[in-house]
């Protein structure tokens, strides 16, 4: 009686060096220098940040640079509860999708320093960036979003992207 | 059915896009395709892409190449993870359907961002033979030796077709390489995988293309002289190696007939070919005329983006018949390992 194979295994394995593209390397750079840049659409304006060197759309080019302040307010969240290996939090903790003042699209980060049963929709929040010297192109120099202690904005600046 | 032609063509492509990504790619080129195509982008009524994850490393990363589309208000949309050519085709049915009149179809690759020898062995049996990691050109090397040795040609046929797609993609600004170099010359370089030197080998870049197609009175009212789509059609031969004459490729064979080359003269056949056997087993297979133009842009071997390069070859073809240089012309894409699937397309001038 010939034992039947039941499963086999066999590896599999790809590398990828990664692009970011010409627009979110100028976002990186930006960000190792303690600055949110974000780009300006030529056609509606909006202003997107992360750029990604369009606007969806209207299919034009983003070339227009502009400042984004690291201050913000929560659009929307969630609380994560599950562990994962690439997340160094404790948990539970919250995942907030934050429109930063003068940019047109919310940007995701992780929020801290309140209990997550405070979390709410409209809360201020600013940015908590790791110290000078440890500054880098990529989005982990922001190293969390805490309350800034200002009143809670009003549903009508940022209601558009809940 | 329904008439359908080529309205306009547009590509990029480059040795190694090293700064911009698949949507700073692409965008230039849907521009510039649309643009001369005579329509207003909101006269576009369907939209089909064609590439491959595997590529970027990125889950849903054609998504984000919608970016480079504008997709807002929303628009009909489609993608296959194929090359563009059979994006161009679901286009194409679909105007057959006369739910739209007019589409814009286009694919894009960068694998320089991986290792595209690798990857493509992703493309085979996974149980048997993609665990032995076989290198695409070794695949394809086994074919050319099956080629030499059914008596069908040699070596020296192998590098008489390298060294004329190479001199004729001098005159291509979009070639990745090209070359003056005689058939001896070329003899006298090493193997990459034998029979296979470098030059029998694709010139792997990274880019895009885009076409815009339109149905006929607004193809009429907006173009002099659009390249009528007179045939398409795509056939598959079997995945395994084993079980296929890898010196002959039926489903080519098949996709020619149905697609009617033979029904007149052919002026240029633009072919995927990235490997040099392939143009003979495949000119043979599409029955290309003598006297037909066969790769008048040099072809895969000169220029070959993963994911656009079927596209490329139907464009290669429509932009000679827009410009009035053809009248009538074969344009062929292939996918999967050794020839396994293939698209061919008959393109007309009135």
């Amino acid at each position: 009686m010939v034992e039947p194979v039941k499963s086999i295994v066999t590896p599999i394995r790809l590398e990828y060096d990664y692009t970011p593209g010409r627009a979110t390397s100028r976002f990186l750079r930006g960000i190792a220098q303690h600055r949110i840049l974000g780009q300006e659409c030529p056609s509606c304006l909006k202003v997107y940040v992360p750029a990604r060197g369009s606007c969806p759309r209207c299919a034009v080019p983003t070339e227009r640079e502009v400042d984004v302040q690291d201050s913000g307010t929560v659009v929307t969240f969630s609380i994560v509860r599950v562990p994962s290996e690439n997340i160094h939090f404790e948990l539970p903790y919250a995942c907030a999708s934050i429109l930063l003042d003068g940019a047109g699209i919310p940007f995701f980060h992780v929020l801290q320093g309140l209990a997550p049963e405070e979390v709410r929709m409209g809360m201020r929040v600013k940015a908590r960036w790791v110290p000078t010297e440890k500054l880098g192109p990529t989005i982990a120099s922001i190293e969390c979003f805490v309350p800034s202690g200002e009143p809670d904005a009003a549903l009508e600046t940022y209601g558009e992207h809940t | 059915m329904r008439d359908v032609a080529v309205l306009s063509f547009a590509q990029s492509t480059a040795a190694r896009e090293t700064e911009r990504n698949e949507v700073e790619i692409l965008m230039p080129v849907v521009r510039e395709v649309i643009a001369a195509s005579g329509l207003e982008r909101s006269r576009i009524e369907f939209t089909c892409s064609g590439s491959s994850d595997f590529l970027q490393g990125q889950p849903f990363a054609f998504v984000m190449a919608l970016d480079a589309v504008g997709a807002w208000p929303p628009i009909r949309e489609s993608h296959v993870e194929q090359d563009g050519a059979w994006a161009l085709y679901e286009a194409w049915v679909k105007i057959q359907t006369g739910e739209v009149d007019s589409a814009l179809v286009y694919g894009f690759g960068k694998s320089a961002a991986g290792n595209l020898g690798d990857i493509l062995a992703m493309t085979l049996d996974p149980y048997c033979v993609t665990p032995l990691w076989p290198h695409a050109d070794s695949i394809a090397a086994l074919q050319a030796r099956a080629w030499i040795e059914s008596g069908k040609g040699s070596e020296r046929s192998l590098a008489e077709i390298a060294a004329r797609n190479r001199a004729a993609a001098r005159s291509n600004p979009h070639a990745i390489v090209s070359g003056t170099e005689t058939v001896d010359e070329l003899l006298s370089r090493p193997y990459v995988a034998s029979p296979l030197r470098a030059h029998d080998c694709p010139a792997n870049g990274d880019g895009a293309s885009a076409i815009v197609l339109a149905a006929g009175d607004l193809a009429r009212s907006v173009s002099k002289r659009p390249a009528w789509i007179r045939g398409i059609d795509h056939r598959v031969d079997p995945a395994a190696l084993g079980v296929r004459d890898l010196t002959r490729c039926r489903s080519a064979e098949l996709a020619a007939q149905k697609a009617g080359v033979a029904r007149d003269k052919i002026d240029i056949a633009e072919i995927y070919a990235p490997y040099s056997h392939e143009e003979a087993i495949l000119r043979e297979a599409l029955g290309v005329p003598d006297t037909a133009s066969v790769n008048p842009s040099g072809g895969a071997l000169c220029a070959h983006v993963m994911m656009s390069c079927g596209l490329q070859r139907i464009g290669e073809v429509a932009r000679r018949i827009l410009s009035g240089e053809a009248d009538r012309g074969v344009a062929h894409a292939a996918h999967g390992p050794a020839l396994q699937q293939n698209l061919v397309c008959v393109l007309e001038g009135d």
